[in-house]
């Protein structure tokens, strides 16, 4: 039986507590200061249910579907149903120095953290019994074969040599176009675009693109799964391209609204973190600071110009972000990778091995179009039994007395 | 001149917005402001959360006006806060001594527009 190292294991608990802290408080602070005040709780609510939802549903069968015994390259099989043979001792197939639950219950917050993304998509409208029956469905149909395809022994991707450190094409690519399908199927908000509602409190999102950025760090460093010289690299690699891209941003802001907004730094860093996810591991600093650059660039050109121009209700950026800093992260590993970072990984293209841009396309690719089918028909389905909006009315008094009959402050005592 | 004063349910004021702004009533001041009526804070189903005691949450417009425009503006409130149910909010028409623009010293009638 290969040996535990206590080393290695106290990162990888401590990094699965950073992950988590990512979708609550981070992601849920994030989105809620992003909402209307009558809708702050049911948009923390999300974030905090999926919190709860997944992790049962991870531990009965959503390990075992994206990591169990490969069915095919494309799924786990049910062996590891109820964590069934899934043990204290390592599984040298994914981390041969720390217990295998430990590596089960890591991979179980970034299983919590996706599903969470797409919440930006459809907040403000959906309908919580609706909302609570997609995110399992979604989790089981699309992220757990994914997760399989990138990061499972015997899935199809990781088989082809794709590079995906941390996620890239696992989490925010699935969760970015599925977000964008969500959007199209639900409609706008009620006077969107001609009313756009402004954020109710900024102060809620700068903190929590702050926890996102802190719990980030057990997101791409704990991704070696060792405390050794890639978890430091891919740290630095987290910060680097994280603060590249919020500097970028605001100076865009700068030059676009006459003013470097903060609204703007707190996107620009999401989407600087986004977008060196499936790199950290793979380059160096200066690809970072690159890879920082070209991802504020695209992705504020997606949220302020695109948007507004093709006029989906994407109301906080899922698809903006994720989907499109996702997409330019994952190609751009296949770009500035290099071998003398990560022994595992491979050369990119500009130390001469520009097929792995192609491999990295192809992986795109695939986890685009499969994430958006199954999207467009659970929500297509869903829409027509459960329905996903609620009804106008309740849409105009809010989602969180309408779905929970609570409301987030009072106007006085 | 009269001071119209209008304590409407709060998810009713984009529509009362629209409809003001369909008379050509744009000039308002909106305030949040809890109250109950003669059902002493009795909420229905989705219709407002208790704040201290009996209170319910509230908006309140007031917007001075001409008297040719007090009917416009009574009837575009009503049109835009009316549901039909209990908690859809009174109007209230007062007299108006004097209107002042800050800005120019202007007063009465041309203050007001």
């Amino acid at each position: 039986m290969p040996a535990i190292n206590y080393g290695d294991t106290a990162w990888m608990l401590v990094s699965t507590a950073l992950v988590m802290a990512m979708t609550a408080p981070g992601l849920a602070m994030f989105y809620g200061g992003l909402v209307r005040r009558k809708n702050v709780l049911s948009t923390m609510m999300q974030s905090f249910i999926i919190l709860c939802l997944i992790s049962v549903q991870w531990v009965l069968w959503g390990y075992s579907l994206a990591f169990g015994p490969d069915a095919g390259h494309f799924v786990g099989n049910l062996s590891w149903f109820a964590l069934n043979g899934v043990g204290l001792a390592p599984n040298a197939d994914y981390a041969a120095t720390i217990p295998h639950q430990l590596f089960m219950v890591y991979q179980m917050m970034f299983a919590v953290i996706t599903p969470a993304l797409i919440t930006g998509a459809f907040a403000e409208r959906i309908k919580f019994s609706t909302f609570v029956v997609f995110t399992l469905l979604w989790a089981t149909l699309v992220y757990d074969p994914v997760a399989h395809w990138v990061w499972g022994k015997g899935g199809w991707l990781h088989n082809l040599g794709a590079l995906d450190f941390a996620g890239g094409t696992v989490v925010h690519i699935s969760s970015g176009i599925s977000a964008l399908v969500f959007a199209l199927v639900i409609g706008k908000r009620v006077g969107y675009p001609k009313i756009t509602p402004a954020p109710h409190n900024m102060t809620y999102t700068v903190i929590g693109a702050a926890l996102l950025w802190f719990g980030w760090f057990g997101f791409n460093a704990g991704s070696a799964l060792a405390a050794n010289e890639l978890a430091v690299s891919a740290f630095i690699n987290t910060n680097t391209a994280t603060a590249t891209a919020a500097l970028a941003w605001i100076v865009i802001d700068w030059f676009v609204t006459r003013r470097p907004t903060v609204l703007g730094a707190a996107t620009g860093a999401v989407a600087g973190l986004v977008a060196i996810t499936p790199a950290a591991g793979f380059v160096t600093p200066m690809g970072a600071i690159a890879i920082g650059i070209v991802v504020a660039i695209v992705c504020y050109t997606s949220v302020a110009v695109i948007k507004g121009k093709l006029g989906y209700d994407d109301s906080l950026d899922a698809f903006g972000v994720h989907g499109v800093g996702g997409t330019v992260g994952a190609l751009l590993t296949g770009v500035f990778a290099s071998k003398m970072i990560n022994s595992g990984g491979a050369d990119g293209g500009i130390f001469g091995n520009w097929k792995q841009v192609g491999i990295q396309a192809i992986a795109v690719v695939a986890v685009i179009a499969y994430a958006a089918v199954v999207t467009l028909i659970l929500t297509k389905v869903l829409n027509l039994i459960m329905g996903l909006r609620v009804k106008d009315e309740d849409e105009a008094i809010g989602l969180d007395i309408t779905q929970h009959k609570e409301s987030a402050y009072t106007l006085i005592d | 001149m009269k001071l119209v004063i209008a304590i409407i349910q709060p998810h009713k004021l984009d529509d009362v917005m629209r409809e003001l702004d369909l008379q050509e009533i744009h000039l308002k001041t909106v305030t949040n402001v809890l109250g109950c009526g003669r059902q002493k804070g009795v909420t229905e189903v989705y219709r407002g959360v208790k704040e201290a005691g009996t209170l319910l949450k509230k908006v309140r417009l007031e917007i001075g006006v001409n008297d040719a425009f007090v009917q416009p503006t009574v009837d575009a409130i009503i049109k835009g806060a009316r549901t039909g149910n209990i908690g859809d909010g009174k109007i209230f028409v007062l007299p108006m001594e004097e209107c002042i623009r800050i800005r120019s010293g202007e007063k009465g009638k041309v203050a007001i527009g």
